[in-house]
C-alpha cells in the first residue's frame, strides 16, 4: 500500500517544509472532502427538509444521505439516532441541557479527570441547575483508570456517567465497553466523548454498548461545523428539544407546540447540509484506504515518536511507558523551558504542535503541571516529519540559553 | 537553526532574573494571569513618597513573560511613579509597532522586546507584567505617595 497520504491533501501537498503534528486539534482535510463541500454549494444548494421543488429534494437527499453515511460508520441501529451538531461541544451540551433536565437534587453525575472541558462544563452546569452532585474519578500517573475505582464511584444514584475514550492530553484509551456495562448494573445511562477515538479507531456503538456518544467532524478530515452525537432513539424520544426554532416542529400554536419526529427534533433550524456531504466524504475517504491500513499506519508512526521522545535528554512524557497506550497523542515537558517557549522554537522550524492545557485543566492539575505541549499524529504524518520534530526538540535548550 | 531563539538579554533575565523573589512587606500586590496560556506572576512593589524603592515578582510562564516583568523591574526601581507609568505607555506602543527612536531608547534594554511586535501570539506574554504594574500603581492616591 503506497503510504503517500500527503497527496491527498492539498495544504500538506503545496506544504511540503510543513510538519503538521496538530492532528488531535483538527485534521487536515482530503482534496475530496473540500470538493465534496464545494460541490454542495455548486450542484444541489438548496434548504433542505422545506422546499418541494427538485432541487431541495436534492440536497434533503445528499443531506439524509450523509446522516446514512454516519449511520452506517458508527453501526448505529437506525439512522434517527444520528443528530447532526456543530461538533462534539454541542452534542455534549445537548445531551448535558436535555437529558440533563431529568436530574433531580440528589443525583449524581460521574465524569473522570481527564475530562476535555466539553465534556466537564456541560456537566458541571446541569449539576448546578439541578441540584446533582458531581463526582469525579481519578486516574493513575499513567492514565489509567481502574475498574475498581469506576465501580467506587458509580452507585445508585449515579444517572448519568461521561467518560471520553480516548485522552486528548495523555492518548490512553478507556475500556468504555465494560465501564457502560458496569453503569448500565446502576441503571446510569453512559455518555461516551469519542472525538479523539472516532478518528483513529472504529467505533461501533452497539458493540460498546454507549447510549450516547459525541464526535466532531473535522477530526477527522471533515470540515469545521459538522458534528454528530448519536444516541438511543429511547432516550432522544423521551427527551425535550435542546434548541428549538426552525424544522424541528410537528405543529404550532400560538400557545405551544408538538416537536418533529426523531432527528429533525434536535435540529432547529437551518442545518449545515454541506459540512453533512463533506463529514460523509470523509467517512467514504477512510473507508477507501480500509480502517486496519490506516491504524496499522498510525501505530507504526506512534512506535518510531514514542521512540525518538523517550531518547531526548530533558524530555518528560506523560502517561503510559509504551507507545501504544498513546494512540498518537504525546504530551510532553523539556526540563527548564516554558512549554510556549518550545512551541515558538518549532513554529520558526515549521513544526506546529500544540501547547498550554489543552481545554484539560482538571487534567493538568491533577498531573501538577499547568501546561505541556502535545504532539499528535495521523495517518498522513511521515518518518521525516518526526525526525524533524525531534530535532528541533533537542536544539530548544540550546537556544533558550542552556548550556546542553 | 539560530544558536540562541530570542535575543541573549531575554533568556539571560529568564534563566537568571534579579528580581524573581518574595518582598516581605511590599505595599501594593497584584496577581496577573494569562487564563489562555497559564502565565501567572504576582507583582509586589514597594513605593515610598511617590518614589518606586523596591519591586519583586514571582510566579511562572514563558521566557517573554518572565524576562519582561524582570527587565521592568530594572527599568522602574528608582523612578517615581509618574515615569513608570510613562514607560508602561511606551512599552505598549513599542509592542503594537508605534514608538520613536527616542521612545525607545528610554526603554533600554526593554527595548530588546520590540520582537515581540511581530509575534502577536506572544503580546500578552510581554505585557503581563507591564499591565499589572500600571493596575498597581492606579491604586497609588496622591495621599498615600
Amino acid at each position: 500500500m503506497n503510504m503517500d497520504f500527503r497527496k491527498d491533501y492539498p495544504l500538506l501537498a503545496a506544504r511540503p517544509d510543513l510538519c503538521y503534528l496538530d492532528s488531535a486539534a483538527t485534521a487536515q482535510k482530503p482534496a475530496c472532502v473540500i470538493e465534496a463541500e464545494a460541490r454542495f454549494y455548486r450542484k444541489i444548494n438548496a434548504n433542505p427538509l422545506r422546499g418541494l421543488y427538485s432541487l431541495a429534494q436534492d440536497a434533503t437527499e445528499a443531506y439524509e444521505s450523509a446522516r446514512e453515511t454516519v449511520r452506517r460508520f458508527l453501526n448505529a441501529p437506525s439512522s434517527a439516532e444520528i443528530i447532526f451538531t456543530r461538533n462534539a461541544s454541542e452534542s455534549l451540551n445537548l445531551v448535558a441541557y436535555s437529558y440533563g433536565s431529568f436530574l433531580s437534587p440528589g443525583d449524581e453525575i460521574v465524569v473522570t479527570v481527564m475530562e476535555h472541558h466539553s465534556n466537564l462544563l456541560p456537566w458541571q452546569q446541569a449539576a448546578k441547575r439541578s441540584g446533582a452532585i458531581l463526582k469525579y474519578i481519578e486516574c493513575d500517573e499513567k492514565g489509567r483508570i481502574s475498574e475498581a475505582a469506576f465501580r467506587a464511584a458509580v452507585t445508585d444514584r449515579t444517572r448519568i456517567v461521561a467518560m471520553t475514550q480516548i485522552s486528548n492530553v495523555l492518548g490512553v484509551r478507556n475500556d468504555i465497553r465494560t465501564f457502560a456495562a458496569i453503569a448500565h448494573e446502576s441503571g446510569a445511562v453512559f455518555v461516551c466523548d469519542g472525538a479523539q477515538s472516532v478518528p483513529h479507531i472504529p467505533v461501533d456503538v452497539q458493540a460498546l454498548g454507549v447510549d450516547f456518544l459525541a464526535f466532531s467532524g473535522h477530526k477527522m478530515g471533515g470540515p469545521m461545523g459538522i458534528g454528530v452525537l448519536y444516541g438511543r432513539r429511547k432516550l432522544l424520544e423521551a427527551m425535550p428539544p435542546f434548541l428549538t426554532g426552525g424544522e424541528m416542529i410537528e405543529f404550532v400554536t400560538r400557545e405551544g407546540a408538538t416537536y418533529a419526529e426523531l432527528p429533525h427534533k434536535f435540529e432547529a433550524g437551518t442545518v449545515n447540509a454541506a459540512g453533512a456531504v463533506g463529514l460523509a466524504e470523509a467517512i467514504r475517504y477512510y473507508e477507501q484506504l480500509g480502517f486496519d491500513v490506516l491504524t496499522a499506519r498510525e501505530e507504526e508512526l506512534g512506535t518510531l515518536l514514542y521512540e525518538e521522545l523517550t531518547r531526548i535528554p530533558h524530555l518528560r512524557l506523560y502517561g503510559a511507558d509504551n507507545a501504544k497506550d498513546h494512540n498518537g497523542i504525546f504530551t510532553f515537558s523539556i526540563e527548564g523551558v516554558h512549554p510556549h517557549d518550545i512551541a515558538e522554537i518549532l513554529n520558526a522550524d515549521n513544526v506546529c504542535v500544540r501547547a498550554g492545557h489543552h481545554c484539560a485543566q482538571v487534567l493538568m492539575q491533577h498531573l501538577h503541571t499547568p501546561a505541556t505541549v502535545r504532539a499528535s499524529l495521523m495517518f498522513y504524518n511521515t518518518e521525516e516529519e518526526i525526525a524533524r520534530l525531534a530535532d528541533s526538540l533537542r536544539s530548544v535548550r540550546r537556544r533558550m540559553g542552556y548550556a546542553e | 537553526m539560530p544558536n540562541s531563539f530570542y535575543r541573549e538579554i531575554i533568556n539571560d533575565h529568564n534563566l537568571r532574573p534579579s528580581h524573581k523573589r518574595p518582598l516581605a512587606d511590599a505595599d501594593l500586590e497584584l496577581r496577573g494571569v494569562n487564563p489562555s496560556c497559564g502565565d501567572d506572576i504576582t507583582l509586589r512593589l514597594k513605593v515610598s513618597d511617590g518614589i518606586i524603592t523596591d519591586g519583586a515578582y514571582t510566579g511562572d510562564g514563558c521566557a517573554i513573560s518572565q524576562a519582561s516583568a524582570d527587565i521592568m523591574l530594572d527599568l522602574i526601581i528608582g523612578k517615581d511613579v509618574g515615569t513608570a507609568k510613562r514607560l508602561y505607555d511606551i512599552f505598549s506602543r513599542m509592542i503594537t509597532g508605534s514608538i520613536t527612536e527616542e521612545e525607545l531608547d528610554e526603554l533600554e534594554e526593554a527595548g530588546a522586546l520590540i520582537d515581540v511586535s511581530h509575534m502577536p501570539a506572544r503580546v500578552k506574554c510581554a505585557v503581563l507584567g507591564w499591565r499589572t504594574m500600571n493596575m498597581l500603581l492606579d491604586d497609588v492616591s496622591p495621599s498615600n505617595t
